[in-house]
């Protein structure tokens, strides 16, 4: 049975018909176009699914559409710029070489926007442990962890030059 | 698409317990980490789901007036280990829920849920095993307190009645003030990992940090149900800090106390194995964290 639900997504408010059997995945692929969104293990092992849940990094597979009611969902492109310029985060994956097949990499991205908008300092040990919910099976993760380390570094260094 | 026969979004306790007295085959569902993957599985398909998401009285942690903690059974594993008065009052607690699954389960996954599920192998289980934590469910018939050490009944057993809700968890003053206590869990993986076992240790030291004046054992996984040691916390009670028999006659008890099998993680030999040396490393960790010195 189709119900309506109502949620800002990528800044946007929507409402939808949905069914209410559908996992958030399913909805932001098939029904809003979102295809950074990846269909990967569907148990919330893998992290391909990733989205941002009022802020929060969550497995979109796991997660039924109905709980989105009210709340904020961004996806991967959501962090573009007005003129379709990549994200600070989406630059350093790219330069730091983070990406190789590309599956792993818009969950990865959404981790790491909830990370970096702590405004914390991670070291690569604690970084490790943040992306640890993600599997890739290019990388061997230390380039994905290079780029992390890079944002990681750029946004607390911007953050605490604003401060002072 | 999940295989499931109805969706119900509870707007508050009661009406939650309304819906699951009215329907047979509906079973609760909140942060929805376990229930989905068993209806992914086959396991749960066609059933009916009540989700308590969505009320506010069953998140959050709080201070009492009697400064007793009370913890949401809807609270996320990271909103636990984030939460201020946790990192002050029950640190342990905060870290035994960070080891669960990864960080995007962490947000969603709740504490109700892990104990609910009734799992051995469920990381917050031995630590609220060794605080007395007590539930609080709520159902038909009304409110009841069930401390931890009555609410499991065997593997995936709890005395829960389907149509109740675990409102909260109630952990007393007296079982956290002056304690000090560390979580270890073994794994294959230092991440998305299922306890091997899980070992929970707390103590309490006498003023001049050289005697333990109580302490508590709490393991998964190491027994049908997270179970706690009493007779070995009983050896441990009132010996000298540093007093390595009494660490070994601590452990040799606890062995006699627990009841590991084999299964595709591991065998009953190996669990045995981390039994004794996980209680060992625990303690001696708990007890430095209170300020004593163990020569190991």
């Amino acid at each position: 049975m189709l119900k309506i639900v109502h949620m800002t997504v990528n800044g946007t408010w929507r409402e939808l018909a949905v069914d209410e059997r559908e996992s958030l995945l399913d909805t932001l692929r098939n029904r809003l176009g979102l295809t950074s969104v990846k269909k990967g293990c569907e148990v919330g092992e893998c992290g391909a699914c990733t989205v941002l849940v009022d802020g929060e990094a969550v497995d979109s597979c796991i997660y039924l559409t109905m709980w989105a009611e009210g709340r904020s969902i961004m996806t991967v492109e959501g962090l573009k710029g007005p003129n379709g310029e990549l994200s600070p985060i989406q630059k350093a994956f790219v330069e730091e070489a983070a990406v190789q097949c590309g599956f792993c990499t818009p969950g990865l991205i959404m981790s790491a926007v909830e990370i970096v908008g702590t405004g914390k300092k991670y070291n690569r040990d604690e970084l490790r442990k943040l992306i640890s919910g993600h599997l890739c099976r290019c990388t061997g993760y230390e380039k994905i962890l290079d780029a992390m380390e890079r944002i990681v570094e750029e946004v607390y260094r911007t953050v605490n030059e604003e401060q002072t | 698409m999940f295989d499931i026969q109805s969706f119900y979004e509870a707007k508050s306790v009661e009406d939650a317990i309304r819906a699951l007295s009215q329907d047979e085959k509906a079973q609760v569902i909140s942060g929805g980490t376990d229930v989905l993957i068993r209806v992914r599985e086959g396991k749960d398909a066609g059933c009916s789901l009540v989700s308590i998401q969505k009320i506010p009285e069953l998140k959050g942690v709080e201070l009492t007036d009697s400064g007793d903690i009370k913890i949401g059974a809807a609270t996320a594993f990271s909103h636990i280990t984030n939460d201020p008065l946790i990192q002050k009052y029950l640190p342990m607690l905060g870290e035994a829920a960070d080891t669960v699954g990864g960080p995007q389960i962490r947000n969603v996954a709740t504490i109700g849920g892990n104990i609910c599920n009734g799992a051995t192998s469920a990381d917050s289980a031995s630590t609220m095993w060794t605080l007395d934590a007590e539930l609080v469910l709520e159902g038909p018939e009304g409110e009841r307190i069930v401390p931890i050490s009555q609410f499991y009944t065997g593997p995936g057993r709890t005395v829960r009645d389907r149509r109740e809700i675990c409102k909260y968890f109630l952990i007393r003053k007296e079982n956290f003030e002056g304690w000090h206590g560390v979580y270890k869990k073994y794994g294959k993986r230092r991440a998305m990992e299922i306890a091997t076992l899980g070992c929970a240790v707390r103590v309490k030291l006498s003023e001049d940090k050289t005697r333990i004046e109580d302490g508590r054992l709490g393991y998964g996984v190491a027994g049908p149900t997270p179970l706690r040691c009493r007779k070995a916390e009983a050896v441990l009670k009132g010996s000298r800090v540093g007093d390595m028999e009494a660490v070994e006659r601590f452990v040799e008890t606890a062995l006699t106390e627990v009841n590991p099998r084999s299964s595709w993680r591991a065998s009953k030999e190996f669990r045995i194995q981390l039994i004794g040396e996980l209680a060992r490393r625990a303690l001696k960790e708990a007890v430095e964290r209170g300020g004593g010195i163990m020569n190991a």
